[in-house]
This record gives structure tokens, C-alpha cells and sequence, in this order.
């Protein structure tokens, strides 16, 4: 993976881009000792690391205006940082930038529950959006596994999902509105606490974006009534292609479950081995959950239940209390985890038709033996979003790139046969090479046409997403 | 002129020498109006994938919406997004195209659980100003590879570039549903009825003010959730007014798609997006007639014509589009909100971008 050459004219001016900085924000909110900057030097990919030039730490909007307009002038890229949680390198620093965390605009700014909305700072964490309103009954839908720790900031940059994303949508569909800075200090409001905006809907384009079109500092959130409850089942499967068709029927029934998670044998054992979760002895497990009253429950888990006995499951374990519940999520919710007991890996995003689930996974079990890497997946069922997770050991020479080449060639898979390169983590970095398999010249040529109006300069996270030699030409401009 | 496959638009926009006007099935008659050489999509018809059991569906862009329904119905789906048939509305001929609604983000009462059609759209192909064949998103359900351009292209009305064809995220259609009537509320009295619905567990999917009829609430799914949701909801309404079952739930809820009151009317007709809390005041300030959807966030009103009805409604958040107006009063007000200075210099920057020379409905959005 490659970075940019570091500018040199602005490595060499360091110090009164430093300065000028320290004279619009707070003296606790410029860093730019190297042995704190390199608490910026990487995100969640952490293969890859580069301390910035500076690190700054805003309180406000009028802040990171005003820093901006300073690294505008002075020509300085700057990367958007939320808490740091990406798993695609979208935060990683070069040697020239400037690192804007937004971790300090934390507040809640406005709960609206007869308009169902709440405006917050977009430093606050995922969970603790729904921590201000939950006791109240409401709750924020998007639910990435690092919702303890991810932003606001983050989540609108890289549009991301959850689990529960086939009932409810990913951020796009519940974010409302934001506040923005570009990239030269200009503060622009998009959207709003009404449901859709007038004009182009700039919103959309700017969620998803990876912090390449401006600085988001504030946003409004759709919330929504929790609902009565929930229940998980799981069910367990001789084969991959068995629980792939039953996931194809239940959606055709016209069930629409809140999660529909799949693990394979080797994710499974990792889980069982790590948390205990009391899984069965199998190829394939579901865990399928759904909501609303205890009946409703009973109504749809007995539709599954009758979906599920046509594909003979090896076992069907509802869950009768909230003990069994929470031990059924379990394993799932440890796989990462148990997995980083056994080794390094790298966690994959790709998506696929959910017709297309058997196919890939036989072919990801024949790359993994021909790679001589192991590779154990958990994924978003419902919606075709895969999480292979490939196993290997960053003290062995060559490791890394076998496991980046076996990482390429899986979501090469996923385009070839309709899907896409990531599913809610982003290109950041990671697969910013492989954006050609999935566009042309000309779709990524359209994309970039956003970015130059935003940002003429290329200067906010510029080196992700598209492929370098790709967007040479503006970086250079 | 009308091209047959999407090969056969790109050479036309390429070669064409001044404005087009780009039409799917001319149902949707909005924006200032724009003078130029017809260009027609409803060609580029056919149902190119239906796979429903991964709940997506890709078309040409031309493909009449009845046809997309009928085909889903036939697998006990629909499009979530209820997206409505204007026509009566705006006294237009023709049959609604997948592409206009795209075009225009089409949604109906159910946006409010469904979310918009631009929540439901998956991906889109389309021809840009110069002539050039661009793809952005796809056909499955969580893509977040590059920008999101398809979103961009929903509710742009043919502005930055021509759809040709488009990939949707569909759902399975409710084995029933209910609705609650609570007659003879005011405007107030109705959306505090409505938002106290939807702040309920009960996964409303319609919650409208219909004038005449009274505030509606919808329930949808499975016999058995919907026989209790609507019972606990009659329970959370009745301190709101008296509460009773329609019978002819699924005509009421055509008359709020098609806003079917305003039909054969005279005046102006206008369409706010707003912070629901506001309705209630921006309807007096009005003055006239309105009616509701989206528990309040989405107010129509029929006025006099030629009136300034932003003027009247201010201060709102939000927008206020006029839908159906003579041309010159179209002209004079402007059809869409006008946009804050920065916003509306990017909005420039990327329709220059898109369409270099200006040509594909140039002036439609003002």
C-alpha cells in the first residue's frame, strides 16, 4: 500500500502552520510533539502507520472553520479523524497532514421527540446517541459492532451499517440532516429536521464520502420508538448451501427479521472456544432475530420455524428468557474478538446477492486452502454483506501481503458475481487499488467531479478511496 | 425523439446542439418550464433481474411502474416506498416510468417506516450532459464503494444526467393492514394525534391528515400483529378524539398518494417539507385548505393563484415546492426553495460538472 511523498515545502513549514493554528484554537487543542502525534499514527487498520504533522482537537464549529481556512491557505492536507475505529485505513495520517479529531464535540444539542429527531455533535459515539434517549423509548438504528466506541463523524463517513440494517437501514437512511465545513472554513448546512430536502439531495452524496467533501461537526438523527422486544433464534445447518436457501426463504415469506447473522464451522469454533456460548457441533448456524410484542414474536418465529424444518436444521433453539438470548448473541458478538486470540487477520466487507452465498463461500474455502491461509466468516445474511475474516501471522515474513493478495482476490469474487468491494466499512486505504474492478474510468472520472467541487484543492484525505494513480492529476493540481 | 437502448441515448445527447427536455412518461410535469427537443426514455423498458429472494429488482429506466408492480405482486412484493401516480393531480396523460420516479424521488405515505425511494434505490446507469455512460452503486443491498451518486440522481429531475436504468431494494408486500380514523380533528389536534402514533412501538407505516375524513393511522403485516397493534393503538388515540376502523382503508390511502383532494381544482397547489411540529401554524398562515402526510412532515395546500405561499408560510424549516401552477406564476416564483448562497454554489459546481454544456433540462430546478 502506498502514500503520497509527503509535500516537502509543507513539511518545512511546520512551524508557523503550527503557529497559526495554536493563534485560532486553544492551547490544549493543537499537537504537535512528535511522541503525542503518534497517538494519531494509525486507525483500526493498523498495519499501517505514519504520525502526523499536527493533530488538532476543536471544541466547535467556529474552530474547525477557522483551522481549516489556515491548512486551506497553507496548503495543508488534512484527514477528518471521529475515534479512530476504521477498519479500512480512513483515518491513517501521511507525514504532511494535519489529523482534525472531532472526538471533543461530543454533546447531545437538541432531543425532538414529537419530531423524532436529536441534533448532536458529531464527535458522540453511536451507542451514547442512543444512550440520551433510551430512557425515554427511543433508540438510534445504525448499530456498527464498534457502536461503543465509533463517531458520528465516522459513521456518516463511511455510511455505515450494523446488524440490524435490513429492518431499520444504514446511517443514509437515518441521518436527517448535517452541519459542514469545507474545506476552505465555508460553513453549509444540508438537510434538516424535515424528512427530505429540497434541491439535490447533497446529504446523500456527502454520507458515504469518507471525509473527502468537508468536515461534518454537527448532525440530525432520525430516532425511533424501541420496539416492544426481541428474540433471537438459532438455527444450525449440515452445509453452507442449506442455510444459504433458508435465508433466501424466510425473505421470501414475507418475514423481514431485524438480523439475520451467518457464521461458518471455522468461525463458529473460534467463537465456541473463546466465549462459550454453547453452539452446536455444525457447518452453517443462522441466528435470526425479530421484534415487537411476545405474540408477534411467537407469529413470526413460528413461520421461521416452519421455513427452517423444510431444510432439515440440524437444531432450531429459541430462546425462552433473557439469559438465552444474550448467550445465543454471544458468540456472534465475540467472533472478532475470539478470533484475535488465535492470530492476526484481516476483516474483509464485500457484498454479494444473497443468491450467490453458496457459490461464494465454496470458492473462498478453495482460494483459502490455495492460499494456505484459514479464513472463517461471519456475516450480515440478509443482506449479502460478508465479513470473511483471514487468519494470519504479522511476525511472518510475507504473511501480510499473502493474506492482502487472498483479501483481493475474494472481493475480485464478490464484484465478478454482482456485489461490491464493501458492503458498510469503506474503501478508505485498503481497497482504494481495487476500486477499477468495480468502476470504469468514467464512474470513478463522476465520483471525482463531486470531490473537485467541494474540495478544488484535494486536500481533505486525499490520498483515499480512489486508486493514486488515478487521482494524481488533482492531487498535483 | 425516442432512443430504444442506452447506446442509442448517449449518441443522442452527444449530438444534440441546444436544451433537451428529458421525459419518461410525462406524468410529472414540475419545475420551471423548460424549452427544447423531447427527448423520450420509454424505450429503455424491461425488468432485467428479479431476484426475490434477495429483494431486488433492476430495470430499464423506461419500464412503466405498473409493470414493475404487477411483476412484484405477482411474488407477494412491493416497492416500500409507496410511490404515487401524480397525474390526476397535475391533469398529465401517460403512465408513470420507473426513471421519473427516480427522477423526481417519488414517495409516498408509507416514507414514513419505508423511508423515500432514494432509500430504496440501489444503484443507476445513466447518460451524463456530454454523453457518457456513468454506473454508480449496484444491485445488492449494502454498498458503500465510492461516492454515492445514485442518491445524487434521485429527486434531480433529469438535471445531471439521463437514468437509463435503475437497481431497487424491494420488500415483502403485508398479508394485511389497518387504518384508524379520528374524525374532526383541527390541523393541531391531528398531528399531535399522529406524532403520538408514531412515537408509539407500533411500527406505523401511514399517518395523515386527509380533509373531510380526519387523521388516518396505518398499520401493516401479519394478521395476528396487526389485530394488536391497532387494538393497543385505539387505546394510545382515544385521548385524541373517537377512534373507529376504516373499511375502505386502501382507498383512503390513495386519495393522500395522489393528494386527491386538490384534484380538478382551481389554484395553485404547493407541497412543504417540514419539521412536523410546524404544520399546525404554517397552515394558518396559509390560510386555505391543507392536507397531510408523513405525521404532518409533508403539508399540502391548494392557494389562490399566483400567491406566494413561502412568503405567507415563513419562518419554516424546511422547503416548499410549487407543484401545479401556470407557467408564468411557475417563472415568477420560482418552483423549488432557493438555496442558501453556499449551497447553491455547489449545487452549480456540480451541475456544471455533469452536464458541461448545460443542456439536459437546464433551468427545471431553477
Amino acid at each position: 500500500m502506498h502514500l503520497p511523498q509527503p509535500d516537502p515545502a509543507v513539511l518545512s513549514n511546520k512551524e508557523r502552520i503550527v503557529r497559526r493554528l495554536r493563534e485560532v484554537l486553544p492551547e490544549d487543542a493543537v499537537i504537535d510533539d512528535p511522541s503525542e502525534t503518534r497517538a494519531y499514527e494509525c486507525d483500526g487498520l493498523s498495519a499501517y502507520r505514519c504520525p502526523p504533522l499536527a493533530a488538532i482537537l476543536p471544541r466547535t464549529t467556529a474552530e474547525v472553520s477557522a483551522a481549516l481556512r489556515i491548512c486551506h491557505e497553507e496548503r495543508v492536507p488534512v484527514v477528518p479523524r471521529g475515534s479512530g475505529t476504521s477498519l479500512a485505513g480512513g483515518a491513517l495520517p501521511t507525514a504532511d497532514c494535519v489529523v482534525l479529531g472531532i472526538a471533543r464535540m461530543n454533546r447531545v444539542l437538541e432531543v425532538d421527540y414529537p419530531n423524532r429527531f436529536v441534533r448532536v455533535e458529531a464527535g458522540r459515539t453511536n451507542l451514547s446517541v442512543t444512550g440520551a434517549v433510551e430512557s425515554d423509548g427511543f433508540f438510534y438504528a445504525p448499530d456498527p459492532s464498534s457502536q461503543l466506541a465509533c463517531a458520528i463523524a465516522g459513521n456518516i463517513a463511511m455510511n455505515s451499517g450494523g446488524a440490524h440494517c435490513l429492518k431499520y437501514g444504514v446511517t443514509t437512511n437515518n441521518l436527517l440532516g448535517v452541519t459542514l465545513v469545507l474545506m476552505d472554513g465555508t460553513v453549509v448546512e444540508l438537510g434538516g429536521a424535515q424528512m427530505d430536502s429540497g434541491g439535490l439531495d447533497l446529504l446523500g452524496v456527502v454520507c458515504g464520502s469518507e471525509g473527502q467533501l468537508g468536515v461534518v461537526t454537527e448532525a440530525v438523527l432520525r430516532i425511533l420508538p424501541k420496539p416492544e422486544g426481541a428474540r433471537p433464534v438459532l438455527i444450525a445447518f449440515g452445509s453452507n448451501e442449506v442455510a444459504g436457501a433458508c435465508v433466501a426463504d424466510i425473505i421470501k415469506a414475507g418475514v423481514l427479521p431485524v438480523a439475520i447473522e451467518f457464521m461458518d464451522r471455522p468461525c463458529i469454533r473460534a467463537c465456541e472456544d473463546f466465549a462459550h456460548a454453547g453452539y452446536p457441533d455444525c457447518e452453517a448456524l443462522l441466528i435470526v432475530e425479530v421484534e415487537g410484542s411476545p405474540a408477534e414474536i411467537d407469529e413470526q418465529l413460528g413461520l421461521i420455524r416452519q421455513i427452517a424444518t423444510r431444510h432439515d436444521p440440524l437444531e432450531f433453539r429459541e430462546s425462552g428468557s433473557e439469559a438465552e438470548s444474550a448467550k445465543i448473541w454471544l458468540g456472534r458478538k465475540s467472533a472478532f474478538g475470539a478470533m484475535g486470540q488465535i492470530n492476526d487477520y484481516m476483516c474483509l466487507d464485500g457484498t454479494i446477492p444473497v443468491s450467490a452465498l453458496p457459490e461464494v463461500l465454496r470458492r473462498i474455502a478453495e482460494m483459502s486452502r490455495d492460499y494456505g491461509l484459514d479464513v472463517a466468516n461471519v456475516f450480515h445474511a440478509g443482506d449479502g454483506n460478508m465479513h470473511p475474516l483471514i487468519l494470519f501471522d504479522a511476525n511472518r515474513p510475507g504473511d501480510l501481503e499473502r493474506c492482502e493478495s487472498l483479501g483481493a482476490a475474494i472481493l475480485k469474487l464478490c464484484v465478478e458475481l454482482g456485489g461490491c468491494l464493501t458492503g458498510e466499512h469503506g474503501v478508505g486505504i485498503e481497497k482504494r487499488d481495487l476500486m477499477t474492478v468495480q468502476f470504469s474510468p468514467q464512474d470513478m472520472e463522476a465520483q471525482m467531479w463531486v470531490k473537485d467541487v467541494f474540495d478544488p484543492k484535494w486536500l481533505l484525505n486525499p490520498a483515499k478511496v480512489f486508486p493514486l494513480s488515478v487521482s494524481a492529476g488533482r492531487r498535483a493540481a | 425523439m425516442r432512443v430504444s437502448d442506452e447506446a442509442e441515448l448517449a449518441d443522442a445527447v452527444r449530438a444534440a446542439k441546444g436544451p433537451l427536455i428529458v421525459r419518461g412518461g410525462g406524468t410529472r410535469d414540475i419545475g420551471c418550464p423548460v424549452a427544447g427537443a423531447v427527448i423520450e426514455t420509454s424505450g429503455l423498458t424491461g425488468i432485467r433481474l428479479y431476484e426475490p429472494g434477495a429483494l431486488t429488482l433492476v430495470a430499464g429506466a423506461g419500464t412503466p411502474l405498473a409493470e414493475i408492480e404487477a411483476a412484484l405482486a405477482s411474488e407477494g412484493q412491493r416497492l416500500a416506498f409507496e410511490p404515487a401516480d401524480w397525474s390526476a393531480l397535475l391533469g398529465s396523460q401517460g403512465t408513470p416510468t420507473l426513471g421519473g420516479m427516480v427522477a423526481a424521488n417519488a414517495s409516498g405515505p408509507r416514507r414514513v417506516q419505508a423511508g423515500a425511494c432514494r432509500d430504496s434505490l440501489l444503484g443507476v446507469r445513466f447518460v451524463d450532459g456530454a454523453g457518457t455512460i456513468i454506473k454508480n452503486g449496484g444491485r445488492v443491498m449494502k454498498n458503500v464503494t465510492g461516492y454515492d451518486l445514485a442518491r445524487l440522481m434521485a429527486g434531480s429531475w433529469g438535471t445531471l444526467g439521463v437514468l437509463s436504468e435503475v437497481s431497487l431494494k424491494v420488500l415483502p408486500a403485508a398479508e394485511t393492514s389497518a387504518t384508524l380514523v379520528l374524525p374532526g380533528l383541527t390541523v393541531a389536534n391531528a398531528v399531535a394525534a399522529l406524532s403520538a402514533a408514531l412515537s408509539s412501538p407500533y411500527d406505523i407505516t401511514g399517518a395523515a391528515f386527509l380533509p373531510g375524513t380526519g387523521a388516518l393511522v396505518r398499520v401493516e403485516g401479519f394478521a395476528g400483529s396487526v389485530a394488536y397493534r391497532a387494538g393497543r393503538l385505539e387505546t394510545l388515540l382515544s385521548p385524541h378524539g373517537e377512534v373507529h376502523r376504516a373499511e375502505n382503508g386502501a382507498a383512503l390511502w390513495r386519495q393522500v398518494a395522489e393528494v386527491t383532494p386538490f384534484h380538478g381544482r382551481d389554484g395553485d397547489v404547493w407541497r412543504f417539507s417540514l419539521k412536523p411540529s410546524e404544520a399546525p401554524e404554517v397552515a394558518n398562515r396559509l390560510g386555505q385548505q391543507v392536507m397531510l402526510d408523513w405525521g404532518g412532515g409533508l403539508l399540502w395546500a391548494l392557494m389562490p393563484e399566483g400567491t406566494d405561499a413561502r412568503a405567507l408560510a415563513r419562518p419554516y424549516h424546511g422547503h416548499a415546492t410549487l407543484v401545479r401552477a401556470a407557467t408564468e406564476t411557475r417563472a415568477r416564483l420560482s418552483v423549488f426553495e432557493p438555496e442558501a448562497p453556499a449551497v447553491a454554489a455547489i449545487t452549480k459546481g456540480i451541475r456544471a460538472r455533469f452536464d458541461p454544456r448545460g443542456i439536459l433540462n437546464p433551468g427545471r430546478m431553477g
